[in-house]
Order: structure tokens, then C-alpha cells, then sequence
């Protein structure tokens, strides 16, 4: 296993400021750590912490939200839901160990292709430290028994 | 013709749930009238071997309330799932976890240090904690595996149906029991309640704000509160919007906000997650600098967004280190 680790990055990125500015990162031919997964979504008030959570369940070593700066909200105010949502997720991925790395929010205008290329690189050099996230399965009853036996190696 | 029989089993909980069977008040005899029980430990004096005697699928119904936590429990509701046709979650503890699922926030070793070393009202000079095997006077002597991680029921067996609640309300109980009598259960794996949010059925729906905006969060000791008004407008962390209906919206009336002990709707996967998206969209700030202090304002946010349904959330458990 010599192998290094990548991480994979959730990155949930709103239609109007920061997926243009990924984009305009494309075509102005910057170049970003390949580690990340961009979401679509029309707002970063669309990002639901369970869709956060459910990229961490699925596999995710860290998750980023892209949203416009305050004030410029294509919807007026949907960027400052996500960051209320924001402040209260931390603390409670802070009490599940998850490390504040694995979890971030950046306002990336259209215009900001380089902030784009910036915070990826950062975010996948910061990780790359930490390692892999790696949540431990839930059970099913088909395998309960397997991870009862793993868990008793653990706890002894 | 012999009667349905039913079973009914406690494993991680507070007992709660079974009072729920017996707040069926003078309801229990048309119950029993139905039914034969054939297993209710609480209650009845019938043993594990008894249970074991019976043909597979023997039972009709067994309802199982707590958390799974350990060994004996698991053994215990494998084989009641092989001795009931029906097996239905009962109350928050088996459905999703519950309050005794607050423990992944800690796993068994700190678990058992506080409990066994450093409580202040411990008296261990010995340091003993306990073992799975230990011998007495010549003679082994066995107690059950404590696990590391609290189980929600499905997570240890296959489940058929949930009654949520913290307990079930006796409505819900009466009507799951009438369905199954009547064979008239929804598709497996449903909730037992109705599918819709608490804000739908309270009372004091109509004072809540079209445009709810939250200066500060508050507590109930702090304030007076209002018995008329929308809590959430008072500034209290009513949990109502992001749980399910079907409890008659109790302690609202009895003046104390919803703590989800519902669970969520079949629209929503992670309750927690989506009770602190509700919680954090109302909070009036924009700026950094109030958004956390309004938001910090939320004591215990794993606690209070993750009260009964740690164990059933997309992060399960605190993540070991």
C-alpha cells in the first residue's frame, strides 16, 4: 500500500457566482488539484445539511460549499441561510470528531476564477494531511455480526 | 379460534414505553380481549425459554422498545424476529436510537471509566469494572457484551413497522393494534403515525410568524413563557417544523417545545440535520459576527438537534480517533 492518498472533495457550488468561477478557472486553463466533485446547485441556500452528511456518510474526505459574497445573492438571501446553517453544523461536526478542515464555506464571485483554484489546492493540501476521513459502516442486520467482530478488536 | 398472540421486550430503555402499554388505562382489556400475550417480561412472568419453546413465527406481533447495546439484547431480538411474523419498532429508542443512543457520542472504554472510576458518588477501591466472564467460587459467571456503538432495532434485525414517540401516544398504539387485527397495515417499513409536521396539528399554529426571525435563542428556564404563543417566536428551540405529527402536539400544550421525539417525516433521512436546518435558516443576522452569537445561542447542538435519533443519522456515531 504504498499508494497516496487523494482525497475526494464534495464541492456544492452555486449556479451564479462560484460554478461560473469554476468555469472561468477552466477557461482561463488554471490548474486545481483534480480531487474535488462539483455539484451544481442554483443557490447555496439549496444545500441542505443533510446533503452534507450524506457526503461524508458516502465517502467524502471533506465538503466546501461556493456561494456569492454577501449582499450579491441572485436570491437575495439564500447565501446567508447557508451561512447560518454553516455555524451551527460546525460545532456539531466538531463534537463527531470530524476535523474543521474537512468542512468549509468560501464566497467566490464569478469574477474569481483564481479564489476557485486557491481554495481547492488548499483544501486538498490540508486534507492530504489529515488522511482519509474513513466513517465507520453503519450495521445491517446481514452485517451486524462482522462489525461486532471488528468493534471488539478496537474497544478491548 | 385461537386468538393473535403478541409479544411485547424492552432492551437499552427507561421503561417509558411499556407505562405507554399500561396508559391504555381500561383500553388494555379490549387488548387483551383480542390478543393473548404470550411474552411481557415487565409484566408477566415469562422467561427467555418459554419464548424459545415456540414454533417459528408463533407470534403474531412482537413489539420491541430500547436501543440495542448489547450482546443479550441482540441474542434476544434475533430470536424474537424469528418467533413473531411482525416485528414493530416501539418508541424512539428502537426506532431511531433515542436517548440512550446519545452514548456514540463516547464509546464503551469512556464510558465505563466514568461510570465505574470517576463519578463522584463511586465507591470502587478495586477499580473493578465488568466482565463478560468472571469466576465465582469455583463456578464462571457470565454477563452480556457491552458494545461500543448504540443500535437503533434495524440496525441489529429486520424491522416491519415503527411507532415512534417518546413514549408512543396511546392513539397511535391503539390504531397500530387495530390495524394489524384488521390487517390493515400500510407497506412494510412504514412509520405508524401520520406523515406531517407537528406545526400542522399545534394549536398555536396561528401565531406563529409568516416570517419567523429569531434575535436569540432561549431556554425555558429563562423566560416566561407565553401560553398562547408560538414557542419558536418566543425564541425557544421547538423542534415542531422538522417532526412528525401524531402526538398531539402534548408538550407544546403543556407549555415546553418540541424535542422531536417523533422522529422525522418519510420525506426527510437525517432528522438531526434537518431540525438545525430549520433552527439556523430563522436566526435574524447576516453578518458573521451575530450569526454566531445567535447561533451559539443553541446549547448542545448535537444533543438537542440529535436528542433521539443519533444512532440513526447519516453520522452514527462520533468518529473514533
Amino acid at each position: 500500500m504504498s499508494e497516496q492518498f487523494e482525497p475526494k472533495i464534495v464541492a456544492f457550488f452555486c449556479n451564479w457566482c462560484t460554478y461560473t468561477a469554476a468555469d472561468l478557472a477552466g477557461i482561463s486553463r488554471m490548474k486545481y488539484a483534480p480531487n474535488v466533485r462539483v455539484v451544481r446547485l442554483m443557490c447555496s441556500g439549496r444545500v441542505d445539511p443533510q446533503f452534507i452528511l450524506a457526503a461524508f456518510r458516502d465517502g467524502a474526505d471533506g465538503v466546501l460549499i461556493g456561494g456569492c459574497h454577501p449582499g450579491d445573492c441572485h436570491y437575495q438571501e439564500g447565501n446567508y441561510k447557508a451561512l447560518r446553517r454553516f455555524h451551527l453544523l460546525k460545532p456539531v461536526l466538531e463534537e463527531m470528531n470530524i476535523e474543521d478542515e474537512r468542512f468549509r464555506l468560501e464566497w467566490i464571485s464569478a469574477s474569481e476564477g483564481d479564489k476557485v483554484q486557491k481554495v481547492i489546492n488548499e483544501m486538498v493540501e490540508q486534507i492530504t494531511k489529515l488522511g482519509p476521513l474513513d466513517l465507520e459502516p453503519i450495521s445491517t442486520p446481514e452485517t451486524l455480526d462482522e462489525m461486532l467482530e471488528k468493534e471488539q478488536e478496537i474497544a478491548v | 379460534m385461537s386468538k393473535p398472540k403478541v409479544g411485547f421486550y424492552w432492551c437499552a430503555s427507561c421503561g417509558g414505553c411499556e407505562e405507554a402499554v399500561v396508559d391504555l388505562n381500561e383500553g388494555v382489556l379490549d387488548v387483551v380481549e383480542a390478543v393473548d400475550i404470550v411474552f411481557w417480561p415487565v409484566a408477566l412472568d415469562f422467561k427467555r425459554s418459554d419464548v424459545e419453546a415456540m414454533e417459528d413465527g408463533e407470534m403474531a406481533v412482537c413489539f420491541i422498545n430500547g436501543a440495542i447495546r448489547n450482546s443479550e439484547q441482540k441474542e434476544m431480538v434475533e430470536i424474537l424476529r424469528k418467533k413473531s411474523g411482525l416485528i414493530v419498532a416501539f418508541g424512539s429508542c428502537s426506532h431511531m436510537g433515542g436517548i440512550p443512543g446519545l452514548a456514540n457520542l463516547h464509546d464503551k472504554e469512556s464510558i465505563f471509566n466514568r461510570v465505574y472510576h470517576t463519578v463522584p458518588t463511586i465507591d470502587n477501591p478495586d477499580g473493578t469494572i465488568p466482565q463478560v466472564e468472571t469466576s465465582v467460587c469455583g463456578t464462571t459467571v457470565e454477563l452480556p457484551e457491552f458494545w461500543d456503538t448504540v443500535r437503533t432495532l434495524n440496525q441489529v434485525i429486520d424491522v416491519d413497522y415503527y411507532l415512534p414517540g417518546c413514549a408512543p401516544p396511546v392513539n397511535l398504539i391503539v390504531g397500530a393494534v387495530t390495524a394489524i387485527l384488521e390487517g390493515k397495515l400500510p407497506e412494510k417499513g412504514a412509520v405508524l403515525a401520520p406523515d406531517k409536521a407537528l406545526c400542522d396539528e399545534c394549536d398555536r399554529r396561528e401565531s406563529k410568524p409568516e416570517n419567523l426571525c429569531i434575535d436569540e435563542f432561549k431556554r425555558p428556564y429563562q423566560i416566561i413563557i407565553d401560553e398562547e404563543e408560538c414557542l419558536l417566536a418566543q425564541g425557544l428551540l421547538c423542534l415542531g417544523s422538522a417532526t412528525r405529527a401524531g402526538c398531539d402536539s402534548i408538550c407544546v400544550k403543556g407549555n415546553m417545545p418540541c424535542t422531536g421525539c417523533m422522529g422525522p417525516t418519510s420525506r426527510v433521512n437525517d432528522f438531526g440535520a434537518k431540525a438545525l436546518s430549520a433552527m439556523a435558516s430563522v436566526a435574524n443576522a447576516n453578518d458573521e459576527k451575530d450569526v454566531k452569537r445567535i447561533i451559539g445561542g443553541i446549547a448542545d447542538p448535537v444533543g438537542s438537534f440529535n436528542k433521539y435519533s443519533l444512532p440513526a443519522s447519516y453520522l452514527h456515531r462520533k468518529v473514533r480517533k
